[in-house]
């Protein structure tokens, strides 16, 4: 299903500035995460994999947009809920499947499993387990960043979950007392596992917060990638020149918290509606409309995407398991 | 040689591996103008600026954390909690992140950050700044611990621990920041590695095992000892993680009997660890008596002086023990 008009007929750019290549990069790591989760999801039920799983599927938007804002020297920390975050600042399909396959071959030799991927190479300094946790480690990569000379900025992903750790409290007010080159992405998805948004904070708007340690405080839809990441190069350039800001992406995870979650707390009607508002949908529809590009080359695109991850799948299958003899290797460097 | 003190000995440290290395500075509590509450840091934002001792927030966990993010990304922070009893704020990002981050990662990083903190009782501070926590962090895979005794220990041992590429627990004694020992001249670049005891005193009938504040009042305890015709060794054990059990197995082989002597709580403490290194190694063969551990009382430190003296080893205390061991 290739598409049918080359595309050296597009233009090079659409009316509201982006490129089209980097329209085509969003859709096909939005679709990747999806698909790649979906499977993720099916290795599971299929009992091919232990442990858990975060899955971001309603929220791709949030981290694959962000990260297409990035420069390659931009450094990003991620969440448990990372893969987006993680395909969007360039890790690979075939070492993430790995790593949640927990084979020798994955990102971190199957000792991480996803909750703890990294890939130093491309500046993704780790998922990580402890909600807010990252935070701290966000603000030193970017404490790095000053000290080295660098004009590069750190983003820190986190959760809504995680503006009631004190992580969270300690690490903006540092990076703002210090004017930190760090761009505080708050993937809020309405539910720290089970306990609503409103249980959490007594306020209307999580981009609030910024207020409190005089940074500059943004709150938007986080189901609508051309605008995400038109507001994150935005925000890129701003936290280059002024220091911290936070940056607010509303959004919905369509399945539940981790493999164990029956979603008793909130409604199928709440869960319909959002879907409504698939990010991927959106996306694929303003592209379409704009004529940016066919609904054959977007299926060419979705077509290639699960190609991809069937490809690692299988690379992931086929690679050794670590070697118990090797399991107490990297304690210490 | 020159004498100086254990404050300075550490100053000394820090500010020749600043000045070789532009990738180590300094973050904590107080540590810029104010020179740190126990005074290590005094003088040195005057020679190294703001950016290089940087005062921080009263946020342990993050300035423990952002020390982390800074280690995995090419700097070499030195990092000061000001108690030792703040690292139970600072425990999060030290043990789930800087301990973990090498392990998880599969090797793609390391962590080379010094976190320094001042442990101990004996100032009247009662029971919040006064703790002995060295077994909380020596529990995590990851971390190294070290707890210096003397000038040139904490000296030698904090430039080693700045150029380790691992996270390292450098607890230092409050009550020994002012006592005075020789140390080698700035000019030797002196060093003393990571995981080497060190026998401060040779003796023949039953060996003590102590580290920190507790090892001048073993040595103390040993010279009255001889008095008595009991001729006790003395290992500082310096670094707790990773153990040098080498060390004290053969010495226990030789003497016969063990006494493990730490200011820290009996329960869980790093004694007990100490005691089964020996009792695990052929060193259980050559024991003439049970293993002795001389420790804490199980109670926070009280704040009435004589309270608080009273509930960590005293050097009677050791003295009677020692020698009701080796009787």
């Amino acid at each position: 299903m290739a598409g049918k008009r080359p595309s050296r007929e597009k233009p090079a750019q659409v009316p509201h500035g982006l490129p089209v290549e980097m329209l085509r990069s969003i859709y096909t790591k939005m679709v990747q995460t999806r698909r790649f989760e979906e499977t993720a999801a099916r290795l599971f039920s299929e009992g091919k994999v232990h442990g858990t799983a975060h899955f971001c599927i309603g929220e791709e938007a949030t981290g694959i947009a962000v990260c297409a804002a990035l420069e390659p020297g931009d450094r990003m920390t991620a969440t448990h809920r990372g893969h987006g975050q993680s395909i969007g600042k360039g890790m690979r399909l075939d070492l993430m499947m790995a790593e949640f396959l927990g084979k020798e071959t994955g990102y971190c030799k199957g000792r991480g499993g996803c909750m703890h991927i990294a890939d130093f190479s491309v500046g993704s300094l780790g998922a990580n387990g402890i909600v807010g946790g990252g935070m701290p480690l966000a603000v030193g990569a970017a404490l790095s960043q000053r000290l080295q000379g660098s004009t590069d900025i750190t983003v820190c992903f986190f959760g809504d979950g995680a503006t009631s750790t004190g992580s969270f409290h300690e690490s903006v007010n540092l990076a703002s007392v210090w004017k930190l080159p760090v761009l505080f992405v708050c993937v809020n998805n309405l539910y720290a596992m089970s306990t609503p948004l409103r249980r959490q904070a007594n306020i209307p708007d999580l981009a609030q917060r910024g207020q409190a340690y005089g940074i500059r405080g943004v709150s938007m839809d986080g189901n609508d990638a051309i605008a995400i990441y038109l507001a994150a190069r935005e925000a890129r350039e701003y936290v280059k020149q002024n220091g911290p800001m936070l940056l607010v992406l509303n959004t919905y995870r369509h399945m539940g918290h981790s493999k164990s979650d029956a979603n008793v707390y909130r409604t199928k009607q709440e869960i319909e509606e959002w879907k409504k508002r698939c990010p991927i949908k959106r996306m694929r529809e303003r592209l379409v409309a704009e004529g940016t590009f066919t609904d054959d080359e977007l299926d060419a695109i979705e077509a290639q995407a699960a190609g991809d991850v069937e490809e690692a799948v299988r690379f992931a299958e086929a690679s050794p398991a670590p070697r118990i003899e090797e399991a107490a290797r990297d304690v210490y460097a | 040689m020159r004498e100086i003190t254990y404050a300075e000995a550490i100053r000394e440290a820090l500010s020749e591996e600043m000045r070789a290395d532009p990738r180590v500075f300094l973050l904590g509590e107080d540590i810029g103008i104010y020179g740190g509450a126990f005074g290590v840091t005094r003088g040195m934002v005057q020679e190294f600026g703001e950016e290089r001792v940087r005062d921080t927030p009263l946020s342990e966990h993050a300035i423990t954390g952002a020390a982390a993010g800074a280690a995995l990304t090419g700097m070499r922070p030195v990092v000061e909690i000001m108690f030792s009893d703040f690292l139970s704020i600072a425990l999060e990002q030290l043990a789930n992140q800087a301990a973990k981050s090498r392990y998880q990662f599969g090797g793609q990083a390391s962590v080379p950050m010094v976190l320094r903190t001042a442990g101990g009782s004996g100032t009247g501070a009662a029971e919040q700044h006064s703790q002995s926590l060295e077994a909380w962090v020596c529990h995590v895979p990851g971390l190294k611990v070290v707890i210096p005794s003397t000038p040139a220990d904490a000296k030698g041992l904090l430039k080693s621990a700045i150029r380790d590429p691992n996270p390292v627990v450098f607890i230092e004694q409050k009550l020994l920041y002012r006592r005075k020992g020789p140390v080698p001249d700035p000019a030797e670049d002196f060093q003393v590695p990571l995981g080497v005891a060190d026998v401060k005193r040779p003796g023949r009938d039953l060996t003590v095992i102590t580290y920190g504040r507790m090892v001048p009042r073993c040595l103390e305890a040993a010279g009255k000892l001889a008095a008595e015709g009991i001729d006790a060794e003395v290992i500082d054990i310096r670094t707790l993680v990773p153990m040098d059990k080498a060390c004290i197995i053969d010495s226990v082989k030789k003497t016969g009997r063990a006494m493990i002597v730490h200011e820290a709580c009996k329960t869980g403490g790093y004694g007990g660890e100490v005691a089964a290194v020996i009792a695990d190694s052929e060193a259980f063969f050559h024991l003439d008596a049970p293993i002795r551990r001389v420790a804490g009382l199980d109670v926070p430190i009280p704040y009435n002086p004589e309270l608080e003296a009273a509930v960590v080893p005293t050097l009677e205390r050791i003295i009677f023990e020692a020698r009701d061991l080796a009787g």
